[in-house]
């Protein structure tokens, strides 16, 4: 099923705006007509367009504090247990002195919630980002685009309301 | 962009390219490098290669080459390894910590400091390295179940160390390569061939979809709150090799601040002495402006303001404590053998930096550039006054001993400016060295309707 979905392009209407306002009419039009996957193109992140698109929180804080807890059990751990795998005294501390364990401690945290949160991302676009959908070099640079995944019969309404709202560009995407 | 300035309020930030303009005129610092480019990387690189040559007499005939002299152990190397470290502080500083406090200023500056970050705290882990004399078994201070079955001494805050130094690398290194992705991607739209390639395959399918941006915006946002107490931790760890030990000179509670401010300070100076001639080298002017220098030298004056203070303070608590051996370290500090570097330090920190308070030369790049330098050498100085002046007078007058710097300390000190110079160099040709989609994010865009939201 997957490599199904990885090697099929996704048919239906690519639009270019220029205009912020534009895009966003467009959005929410498409989206009070029952659009829910959209996808849409920026060069760099934009609250309106968020809002209009009403996205939930990302889930990546969920791997942030997972991984950041478990670099704190784990510098814990580690550090403890090791100081009783081999019983030294050292400095006149306890074997386990939790007070210079803290350091090593909050480093792992660091270090672990960082991955975490990179790996999440990396999870959340690329492993379960939408696949076949079409694109265009102008949406990195000056230009918004929204891809309108549909089928034949929604054709010609998806591409009036886009050129109503005030898209400069739709090309229509084949499967 | 552009700076205006205001006669109350200085320079300030007038943004006057579009969106397009920004992704051109970055992608432009990609293209061919001029000569004085080249000639600036060939010379990092002959640096290099003397750091290089020397490292490898180092290994075939040992540290004897260096200037250690007892009771002074630590000395250049470990003095060029805090520097280093310290020089990697003011990129998370600009990076991370002004993105939570949402600095406009930020933005044109970040990439270029976060990258010096990396390419310093790179630096500086070669540095225990090289110290401890037999490199290939540099790995024991790694906690791996070993054949005699021993553990590290995880009580030494020389293996705290090992951990910050090692997060932070890791850390800092992800910030950048996470950072540079959407960039990465708008570079690859707008180049051919093989660099095309290239580049494509470093932006790891970016396409800046509404779900990739939602991800990425969390992301940056957690790793900016992780990296900024890891900034503050990391060179109090540093402090703490040895504010930890009872050696006169040493052992302060100020210490941890103290070092925090001062790797601050020393990294900002860094940012001013490789900036000013990278915007004019990479012909972007227009985007590093006025304003910017202006935000960063009020930066510089703050924390060369707070070591002033901490300066003071060494002196007058070697004083006030009563302690002979402290009164006599602080006292040769300034008057004893190595008085010049005593001085040096005193000099180029706090005083330099109070030249700041002067509008006129937060914004002559010129003075800028050479305060920057002087800030370099002081802070470069005060690590070698704290760790050699220390160590070479402590509790035993007979042993006291002054180091004398060999051929092969110098050999690699130019060698670590020959390699961080060759990475950063390296990197600014090759990825946009001004953060376009964060640029772009502070440019509005056109309307239909006109107006802002």
């Amino acid at each position: 099923m997957a490599r199904a979905r990885r090697s099929r392009k996704v048919p239906g209407i690519l639009a270019a705006f220029t205009h912020l306002d534009a895009a966003v009419d467009a959005i929410r039009a498409l989206r009070a007509r029952g659009h829910r996957d959209l996808v849409v193109y920026t060069a760099s992140p934009n609250h309106e367009i968020e809002e209009a698109l009403d996205h939930g929180v990302s889930p990546v804080r969920l791997f942030t504090l997972i991984g950041g807890l478990t670099g704190c059990a784990a510098g814990f751990g580690m550090t403890i247990w090791m100081s009783y795998d081999w019983p030294t005294l050292v400095g006149g501390k306890t074997i386990a002195s939790i007070p210079p364990y803290v350091v090593i401690a909050f480093e792992l945290t660091i270090l672990l919630g960082s991955l975490s949160t990179v790996a999440a991302v990396g999870l959340f676009s690329v492993l379960f980002g939408k696949r076949g959908v079409a694109y265009d070099p102008k949406f990195s640079d000056d230009m918004i685009g929204v891809f309108v995944p549909a089928r034949p019969e929604q054709v010609g309404a998806t591409e009036d309301l886009l050129k109503a709202a005030g898209a400069v560009e739709v090309r229509h995407e084949a499967a | 962009m552009a700076a205006v300035t205001h006669p109350s309020t200085g320079p300030q930030l007038e943004i006057t390219q579009t969106h397009a303009d920004v992704t051109r005129d970055v992608v432009a610092t990609l293209e061919r490098p001029s000569r004085g480019y080249l000639l600036l990387l060939f010379s990092a690189v002959g640096l290099f290669l003397v750091g290089l040559t020397t490292f490898g007499i180092l290994v075939k005939d040992g540290l004897g080459h260096a200037g250690y002299t007892p009771p002074v152990f630590w000395s250049v190397y470990i003095t060029t390894f805090v520097f280093w470290v310290g020089i990697g502080h003011a990129g998370t500083l600009i990076s991370a910590i002004l993105f939570l406090f949402r600095s406009p200023w930020r933005t044109a500056v970040y990439r270029s400091t976060e990258a010096m970050t990396v390419f310093a705290v790179m630096t500086a882990g070669l540095f225990p390295i090289i110290h401890i004399g037999r490199q290939w078994i540099f790995y024991w201070l790694l906690p791996y179940p070993n054949q005699r079955y021993l553990w590290p001494n995880f009580k030494s805050p020389l293996l705290w160390d090992v951990f910050a130094i090692g997060t932070y690398l890791t850390v800092s290194t992800t910030f950048l390569v996470f950072g540079l992705i959407p960039d990465v991607a708008a570079v690859r739209d707008k180049v051919t061939g093989w660099r095309k390639a290239i580049y494509e395959m470093a932006s790891v399918g970016w396409q800046g979809t509404d779900n990739q941006w939602r991800h990425y915006n969390r992301a940056y946002l957690y790793l900016a709150a992780l990296a900024t107490p890891l900034v503050l931790s990391v060179h109090s760890v540093v402090s703490w090799d040895f504010a930890s030990a009872i050696v006169p000179g040493w052992h302060g509670t100020i210490f941890a601040p103290y070092f925090v401010a001062g790797a601050i300070y020393s990294g900002l100076g860094m940012v001013l002495t490789l900036i000013i001639p990278l915007r004019r080298a990479l012909r972007i002017e227009h985007m590093i402006t006025e304003y910017h220098f202006d935000n960063l030298a009020k930066l510089t004056l703050f924390t060369g303001s707070i070591l002033f203070y901490a300066y003071a303070m060494e002196y007058f608590i070697a004083w006030y404590s009563g302690n002979i051996f402290e009164q006599t370290t602080f006292f040769r500090r300034a008057f004893g053998p190595q008085w010049w570097a005593g001085w040096t330090m005193i000099v180029c920190n706090p005083f330099v930096s109070q030249l700041l308070w002067f509008r006129k030369i937060r914004t002559n790049l010129t003075a800028l550039f050479v305060i920057s330098i002087f800030v370099n050498i002081g802070m470069w100085f005060e690590r070698y006054v704290i760790i050699v002046s220390s160590l070479s007078n402590d509790y035993l007058p007979w042993a006291w001993g002054q180091l004398n710097p060999t051929w092969a300390d110098w050999g690699i000190l130019a060698g670590s400016f020959g390699w961080f110079g060759m990475w950063f160099l390296l990197f600014a040709k090759n990825f946009p060295i001004v953060a376009i989609q964060e640029i772009k994010e502070m440019i509005p865009m056109p309307r239909l309707r006109g107006g802002h939201h």
